[in-house]
């Protein structure tokens, strides 16, 4: 009793001090905009670990968080072996291939009007479709490893990015089009120099939605069958021998993954589109 | 009418191109059929017999549209067999958990637009769990709730619920703020409450940006419940179709199953694109 006790004290004292910070003189420096979500992430944990130990809340229903880290760090090897498996050889390859490949198909597509107004409206209504229904035929037709998963995310990565870069495409004003045609630049010199750059804001757009796509096509697909290693397998798998702390853990690291990827992308993207407004703050 | 013709160019040759894909990936089974019976195959008959196979690899269009006329129109609604039945399934689990994750999605933008602290710590851990495959946690969810004895459709919905609930949170905060600085002080000169501003002014202008998400939205519950039928051993619901023709190899069956699916993303989402165009036009936001 003490500790759900101990753990609602925490949680009061924490959004008092919240409170005073966001109304507080300081409340839009930096230290400020990273201290009150770590507080209220942190007073999550607490509450979660003195209500689930307080109120005897069983391992198989949820564990606490210290029960999820010490499981973590106890096997590490596992999670490495899963996370290499499912991120670096499935996410990742079919990330890489079905993004380039959207990209390549946009620029090919962009010289045709015609091929434009009727594959923009097909692909729009496929990246709204639940794509992940694929899985298993692709699991079917590429066997359990981790090509069909690479396959499954090549699939849900490709349309939100044709749509995307097909945009970018077409984001270049028609006067700085002029521009280089005064300067008399051929196509290709257009497309380096004026399209492709101007249509990076789009292109990292799909990027970055495609980044979690690719994993949770990665992880899914892996219910429909892989060796056994891998993410989606792990959890499926301990959940089925109900040691919810190993699937917690699974958990963790695919939310570390998915962020890192994300935020690596983004970096890239504060890198490439320097000029545009939305990055000159 | 401009737009009809290349679309229907492009839907045709899709439809090309699966045939072809069809003969090409199912013409292995054929020939080995045919040198296990010590028969020579032409063309015509390989062609003919990779059309019309059992198990295909790839099963042809004409295939799948049968099946799915079988499983709709000629099965009885109540037949477990009939993709009406699993349709409903899936679908009203999709409707519940979109009507939870949005209503929840709403209040907690309002808070969230009304208090500072809570827009402060919330708001970060909203945008970044849409980094975070959450879907990984479907089948936890099932088993868990499974063995508290919550059965059937709340549990999908929970998945659902979720899925559809940040991005909620995330256009809705957008909208209620999109009122610019001009139009809150002309309210403020017309000595308007904050309850009033609320109603006559944010929630009017964030409705562009709700409709936004709430197509994002259903979509993704439609996925959630999808996903969270799987784990409990493909019992009902188009998920436990898929799944049950991946355990028996039937491929039509899946491919059936995947159709109807996508028919009933297509519609909710056209649903939700109807409801957001009548509304808007009552508005006079109409674009």
């Amino acid at each position: 009793m003490n500790l759900v006790i101990g753990a609602l004290v925490f949680w009061g004292a924490a959004w008092w001090v919240n409170l005073r910070i966001a109304n507080g003189r300081g409340r839009d420096t930096r230290a400020a905009r990273l201290a009150v979500p770590v507080l209220f992430g942190l007073t999550l944990l607490v509450l979660w670990e003195g209500l689930v130990r307080g109120l005897n809340v069983p391992g198989v229903i949820l564990p606490p968080p210290s029960a999820i880290a010490t499981r973590f760090a106890a096997s590490l090897p596992i999670l490495w072996v899963d996370f290499v498996q499912t991120f670096v050889k499935g996410a990742l390859s079919g990330y890489v291939i079905g993004c380039g490949a959207a990209v390549a198909t946009a620029i090919i597509i962009d010289r045709s009007p015609f091929l434009q107004r009727g594959l923009l409206p097909v692909g729009n209504f496929i990246a709204a479709l639940p794509v992940i229904g694929i899985a298993p035929i692709l699991v079917m037709w590429f066997g359990f490893d981790w090509q069909s998963k690479a396959a499954v995310v090549v699939v849900m990565v490709f349309f939100p990015m044709l749509v995307n870069t097909v945009q970018g495409l077409a984001a270049s004003t028609a006067m700085q089009r002029d521009l280089m045609q005064t300067y008399s630049a051929n196509y290709w010199q257009t497309l380096l120099k004026l399209r492709l750059p101007a249509a990076m804001p789009f292109v990292f757009n799909g990027l970055k939605i495609s980044t979690t796509l690719a994993l949770i096509g990665a992880i899914v697909a892996e219910f429909f069958g892989s060796p056994i290693k891998g993410m989606g397998f792990r959890i499926s798998t301990e959940v089925g021998r109900l040691s919810l702390d190993m699937v917690w853990a699974e958990i963790a690291v695919a939310a570390l993954a998915g962020s890192a990827f994300y935020g690596l992308v983004a970096a890239i993207e504060k890198g490439v589109t320097f000029w545009h407004p939305s990055q000159r703050g | 009418m401009n737009r009809i013709l290349p679309v229907l160019t492009v839907v045709v040759a899709l439809i090309v191109l699966w045939y072809l894909g069809a003969v090409a990936m199912n013409a292995q089974w054929t020939r080995d059929q045919a040198a296990r019976a010590g028969q020579e195959l032409s063309f015509t008959g390989i062609v003919a017999d990779t059309l019309s196979q059992d198990r295909p690899k790839l099963p042809a269009p004409h295939q799948v549209a049968a099946e799915l006329w079988q499983t709709t129109v000629q099965k009885s609604i109540t037949s477990k067999r009939s993709l009406v039945y699993h349709g409903w399934v899936t679908l009203s689990a999709t409707l519940l958990g979109f009507a939870i994750g949005t209503g929840a999605g709403i209040l907690l933008a309002v808070g969230i637009v009304h208090n500072r602290a809570m827009d402060m710590s919330v708001m970060p851990w909203a945008i970044a769990s849409q980094t975070i495959p959450i879907l990984a946690i479907a089948p936890m969810i099932i088993v868990v709730l499974n063995s508290i004895g919550i059965q059937g459709v709340l549990p999908k919905a929970i998945i659902s619920a979720y899925l559809s609930f940040f991005p909620v949170v995330v256009g809705m905060v957008k909208g209620l703020r999109s009122p610019d600085a001009m139009q809150l002080d002309l309210l403020k000169t017309y000595g308007a409450s904050g309850g009033e501003t609320f109603r006559k002014l944010r929630l009017p202008s964030s409705m562009p940006y709700l409709f936004t998400s709430l197509k994002v939205g259903i979509a993704a519950s439609l996925v959630g419940a999808i996903v969270g039928e799987l784990p409990t051993g493909a019992v009902r619901g188009l998920g436990a179709r898929l799944l049950s023709g991946s355990y028996y190899g039937q491929t039509v069956q899946i491919w059936a199953a995947l159709i109807a699916a996508a028919a009933l993303a297509a519609a909710l989402v056209g649903v939700v694109g109807l409801i957001q165009r009548a509304t808007l036009k009552r508005m006079g936001m109409e674009r």
